[in-house]
């Protein structure tokens, strides 16, 4: 008994913080999608982030100028999506691929060229990465029984960029729901020649909205090479990018609910690695590869109108173009 | 435009419009991936022309880059079909996968009793319906049901990969085997390579995996070609890309289109499985389609979605592939990835960028024609 709680705490904590890069990426991808920038390209910057903060950390052996690298990476290719998209009013699909596929190459170029380990960066010291952080009277309270491990392993023992994925959901929430910001961007995102006869620049709101989602992506890619691992391996997003679209898809592009469906799939996905050639009793040996597509699936099925109804921004993926 | 601009700018021609831009736009990307050579502290000349001895100096060379270029002619070809329809088909790479799936558990059940003839049209015909299938869910899904079509052959992508590893692993792998791999296909079941139809003719050519499949690209070249300008159901197709509505009022459902549509687009896709698995592999295995679905979008873009484009297109992005490849081996400190990163920016200054260098060549025209 204390040790199946002791399991399922355990497959809890994994949960957060696989879905940690996840919540980073799909609060990204709120910002420009409800601003009507339509983004496939969180993958790209996501992993450009990854390359950039494992790299300055390696040198450094700073995390925090590695976080200040990853930002600035994904910031600098949400400003060429946001240029394309915004400025020179080209297709936001056909950008958000090509960035993809640059970062796809060129993380690996660049990490050949500068460190010679294969595309990988060297691996970091503790004080060059976000360490999970040791809570106050974790020691004291591991003994006592049910709570103990709930503080020791759920609450606590993240490192910091779990606490900043947790905390950018209801921060997310509260600027789109409750600020006048927020509440431009949703109108850019619905019905851009409203905002424009109302005098707000609708480039200028787009562009804040790109930086944000920069901003966030720099952060989900920072996680994955400098907190959760020890340095950058190629193609370390995996994907990852990719789910964050779906679990912001299915979170309906609202905050709290893609936040569930990033549980959700992180859930799916610390499962999967536990279950993996475990037999399961009354149904055998569940395939690894049918829960790690659940996800992509899901996704579809939503999307087809099977669970609810998955609307995007009305006006998202058509560049506005102004009157006179 | 605005009025004010008119002075200073004028119309473009034709040619410039088909030739003039799309060649500016590729030569930024390549200027682009010039300076990240530059940077990586190599001299990009050099490189460039090691590329180009590679891919074109030897028979070998030649034999690689149009093997290249057999399947970014698939799946360009399979992008651009979706693109005059209105759609963007970002799911080549798992039609392809899939194709290569259909042609593999063709071939795996017929080979023993199949000759070479019957087994070229059965392999193509799994291809196509395979591809076809794959891409029929997300089309079905955006006529019917108004789900995205790009986010769902996203998401077909990663389900196809999940697929095929899950039936290699733990179907179709061959007994006492322990890479993921089907057992080979009997040699009548092997695609013949151009050179053993060249030495047929008393022609003899260095090794390479070129194959019949070739053949195959250049009918679906004719194929598209023909269908999208000179059959009254291509004709409908270009209708609902540019304008629904007009084609609506025409007599024409859009949403048949997009089922026809993105049909086609994924049987195109699925003949990469004719090349790589009957062509070169001669058995299933994992992977064989990765990058080539990716690398059709840079191809239809760059090829503006037409089958003269995508052949040309084709041919620059096997001259690379093939090129990197040895640039590889000459300069070290240049890996083959480099070629995806050229592809990337070709895809940003060809698609995303397009109309970037416009208004610059339109002061050009506006300034010869006042001289």
């Amino acid at each position: 008994m204390q040790d199946a709680y002791l399991i399922a705490l355990l497959t809890l904590s994994a949960t957060i913080r696989v879905s940690t890069p996840l919540i980073l990426g799909a609060m990204a991808g709120l910002f420009s999608e409800r601003s009507g920038i339509v983004d496939v390209g969180l993958e790209g910057k996501m992993l450009a982030a990854a390359f950039a903060a494992g790299a300055a950390s390696a040198v450094t052996h700073s995390a925090w100028l590695g976080l200040a690298a990853g930002i600035v990476a994904a910031t600098a290719l949400a400003l060429i999506h946001g240029f394309a998209s915004i400025t020179q009013r080209g297709n936001q699909v056909v950008s958000g691929v090509a960035i993809n596929i640059l970062v796809a190459g060129l993380t690996i170029v660049l990490g050949i060229a500068w460190f010679h380990q294969g595309g990988e960066t060297p691996p970091l010291p503790p004080e060059g990465r976000f360490m999970p952080i040791h809570f106050p009277g974790q020691d004291a309270l591991a003994s006592v029984p049910v709570i103990g491990p709930i503080y020791g392993h759920l609450i606590g023992g993240h490192n910091l960029l779990v606490y900043v994925a947790v905390a950018a959901v209801p921060l997310t929430h509260w600027i789109v729901n409750a600020t006048r910001f927020g509440l431009r961007l949703r109108a850019v995102g619905e019905n851009p020649q409203a905002v424009d006869t109302a005098g707000v620049s609708v480039a200028w709101l787009r562009y804040r909205a790109v930086l944000l989602c920069g901003l966030l992506t720099g952060i989900a890619g920072t996680y994955m090479s400098i907190a959760q691992n020890a340095g950058f391996t190629r193609y370390m997003s995996a994907g990852q990018g990719f789910i964050a679209l779906a679990a912001l898809i299915f979170g309906k592009w609202r905050a709290w609910p893609a936040m569930g469906a990033c549980l959700l799939f992180g859930f799916l996905d610390a499962v999967a690695i536990r279950l993996q050639g475990v037999s399961v009793p009354g149904i055998g040996e569940v395939p690894v590869q049918l829960i790690e597509a659940l996800p992509y699936a899901l996704t579809v099925i939503l999307l087809a109108g099977f669970i609810g109804r998955a609307v995007a921004p009305r006006a998202s993926g058509i560049p506005y173009i102004k009157e006179h | 435009m605005s009025r004010t601009d008119r002075n200073v700018r004028a119309p473009l021609p034709r040619w410039a419009d088909v030739a003039l831009i799309p060649v500016a736009n590729v030569l930024l990307a390549l200027l682009a991936a010039a300076l990240i050579v530059l940077v990586i502290g190599e001299n990009p000349l050099k490189a460039v022309r090691i590329m180009v001895a590679g891919a074109l100096g030897d028979s070998q060379g030649i034999g690689y880059t149009l093997y290249y270029a057999t399947n970014y002619i698939f799946t360009g070809l399979a992008v651009a079909v979706a693109f005059h329809a209105g759609l963007f088909n970002i799911g080549g790479e798992g039609q392809a996968y899939i194709g290569g799936l259909g042609v593999g558990l063709a071939l795996l059940a017929f080979d023993h009793v199949l000759p070479l003839a019957a087994l070229i049209p059965l392999a193509v015909a799994a291809a196509a319906l395979f591809g076809a299938a794959w891409a029929f869910v997300p089309a079905y899904l955006q006529a019917y049901r108004g789900s995205h079509i790009v986010i769902t052959t996203i998401m077909f992508n990663f389900i196809a990969s999940a697929l095929m590893v899950y039936l290699m692993v733990n179907v179709l792998i061959a007994p006492h085997q322990m890479s993921p791999e089907s057992r080979e296909f009997l040699p009548n079941a092997w695609l013949p390579t151009i050179g053993s139809v060249l030495a047929g003719l008393g022609i003899t050519v260095e090794r390479s995996p070129l194959n019949l499949s070739l053949v195959l690209a250049a009918l679906a070249c004719v194929g598209v070609w023909i269908y999208l300008w000179h059959t009254p159901w291509g004709y409908e197709l270009r209708t609902v890309g540019q304008s629904e509505r007009a084609a609506v009022y025409a007599g024409v459902k859009p949403r048949h289109i997009i089922l026809v549509a993105m049909a086609v687009s994924g049987a195109l896709a699925g003949f990469v499985g004719v090349n790589e698995i009957m062509g070169v592999q001669h058995r299933l295995l994992l992977n064989f389609n990765l990058g080539y679905g990716f690398t059709g979008i840079a191809v239809a873009l760059m090829g503006r979605n037409h089958p003269v484009g995508v052949v040309l297109a084709s041919l620059l992005f096997g001259i690379l592939s093939q090129g990197g490849a040895e640039l590889a081996f000459e300069i070290p400190a240049i890996t083959p990835e480099m070629i995806i990163v050229i592809q990337g920016l070709i895809i940003l200054f060809s698609g995303a960028l397009a109309n970037m260098s416009r208004p610059f060549f339109e002061r050009i025209f506006a300034l010869a024609a006042r001289a």
